[in-house]
């Protein structure tokens, strides 16, 4: 299949595999991919598939922040799940799939960075939250997010022995999570603004944005891609976004 | 004082519970995956195809290269993203445990790629990689003479057993871990050691492998049937 095909079939109003420009593939979230995670999560869009692992470790704080935990969002674009990754360092994709998924989590403040406090200016909890796609059929970032905030909701800090973490151990307690920022990220192919592309259409996509919603507000955005996007465009993808996060949450419940 | 009962109340030559699966990254020119007990491998491969850097290339027949490595939370400690010496170590052996039954003379120049990843470990993880590798190769319809198969076997204070746990392998009064590797013929193609062990144990020990490793090769043989099952019904 050739790159002139997709976009001109874009053109007409189509898509590769018969989907609406705004409709999602079959989305599916589930937990407990291992159990030495602190949570765990699987999500799948259609054939992308990314896991996510939430581990809990101490810290020290910030200066700025003596009173605040922290998280750190890491993504590795392992060989396995794609032709076109490769082992090594990572590269900018892997670093801006992270930092993506980091800011909508840390801007829509859905974790109280105050409760991962164990001692001010001593103590902290630091939440790891690493991602790893096994299968990309495009769009892992929105996936990414799903299976991010779903091992969010399951992990459970381990028990703290003389202000050393035991691994092997959980206890009951886990975060409360505010208002959830659900990612959607918007393509623009010749014109016309898509959901969820697969990897074909990916390839051939003029620009992105990628819009984390929480109830309504934004609290991130990142534009990708080679060609601008102009105001009217980023005002129907910030709708499209809006409206998705509806659609979206209902995975996380 | 001696092992008297296993911690998860197997018999001394009893795995632990097996589930193997084929198909299961789509992107891969063939995939498998294989849990034994609470341990989870993936493996996918890519290829034949080109090989860069050039100077790798080898015009006589194509080259096998595995990548095995452990995802971050597939462990209590978090594991730092990336390859580790460990990791690099048991990519070699892998690599060494499978080339016997693959036949790459028809792909000069070319690289099959085998990247195995642990999702959840719970001991005996680079066996379980092997087990997963050596299907998802056949999937990938490269020529193969044979299947591979693998177990960990060892000694657990003072007995023998097969498919430690981790557990196990913490065991206070010591443990030796072996894993083995072999076709269907019981030629061994990996064997690793670390502990104390005498002579008749450790070929008590092989022997404890090769019923396990026949075992396994059923599973393995069934995985892919069911696999081509689906196709042929689809």
């Amino acid at each position: 299949m050739n790159d002139d095909y997709i976009r001109t079939l874009v053109e007409k109003g189509k898509r590769i595999d018969g989907r609406k420009f705004d409709e999602f593939r079959k989305i599916s979230v589930e937990t407990g991919v291992s159990k030495n995670a602190s949570g765990s999560a699987r999500c799948k869009i259609g054939d992308t598939e990314v896991v996510v692992g939430v581990k809990f470790d101490l810290g020290e704080p910030y200066s700025d922040s003596p009173d605040e935990g922290t998280i750190m969002v890491t993504a590795e674009l392992i060989p396995l799940a794609s032709p076109e990754f490769e082992s090594g360092p990572p590269g900018v994709k892997s670093v801006e799939l992270a930092r993506i998924v980091d800011r909508g989590i840390r801007e829509s403040k859905c974790i109280d960075f105050k409760k991962l406090c164990i001692r001010p200016g001593e103590k902290i909890w630091m939440a790891f939250i690493d991602i790893y796609p096994l299968n990309d059929d495009g769009n892992l970032v929105d996936a990414s997010v799903l299976a991010a905030l779903k091992a969010l909701q399951e992990a459970k800090f381990p028990k703290l022995v003389d202000d050393k973490v035991d691994h092997e151990s959980k206890t009951n307690v886990g975060l409360k999570l505010g208002k959830l920022p659900i990612l959607t990220t918007v393509y623009k192919i010749k014109g016309n603004l898509l959901v969820d592309v697969n990897s074909k259409e990916e390839q051939v996509i003029d620009s992105r944005l990628s819009i984390s919603v929480a109830d309504g507000n934004i609290h991130a955005l990142q534009k990708g891609g080679d060609f601008p996007l102009n105001i009217d465009d980023i005002k129907k993808a910030v709708d499209i976004a809006i409206k998705k996060e509806n659609e979206l949450v209902k995975f996380l419940k | 004082m001696s092992y008297a009962k296993r911690f998860d109340k197997r018999r001394l030559d009893e795995m632990r519970k097996i589930d193997a699966k084929v198909g299961v990254i789509k992107r891969a020119d063939g995939s498998a995956m294989f849990q034994i007990g609470d341990t989870i491998a993936i493996a996918a491969v890519y290829g034949p195809r080109a090989l860069h850097p050039k100077f790798l290339q080898n015009p006589e027949k194509g080259i096998l290269r595995c990548n095995y490595d452990m995802i971050s939370f597939s462990v209590p400690d978090r594991k730092r993203p990336g390859p580790a010496r460990r990791s690099t170590e048991i990519s070699l052996v892998t690599e060494k445990a499978l080339l016997p039954v693959l036949d790459l003379k028809q792909f000069p120049n070319a690289v099959v790629d085998v990247f195995i990843q642990i999702v959840q470990a719970n001991a005996g993880t680079r066996c379980a990689g092997i087990c997963a590798a050596s299907m998802a190769l056949a999937h990938a319809g490269v020529p193969m003479s044979d299947l591979i198969s693998a177990i960990s076997v060892g000694k657990v204070s003072d007995k023998i057993v097969i498919d430690l746990n981790k557990e196990e392998e913490d065991h206070e009064e010591g443990a030796t871990d072996i894993p083995v590797a072999m076709n269907s013929e019981g030629e061994i193609t990996l064997l690793q050691l670390d502990g104390n062990v005498s002579k008749s144990e450790l070929f008590q020990a092989l022997e404890f492998a090769k019923k396990g490793c026949s075992e396994i090769d059923v599973i393995q043989r069934k995985a892919l049937k069911d696999f081509y099952k689906g196709v042929k019904n689809e």
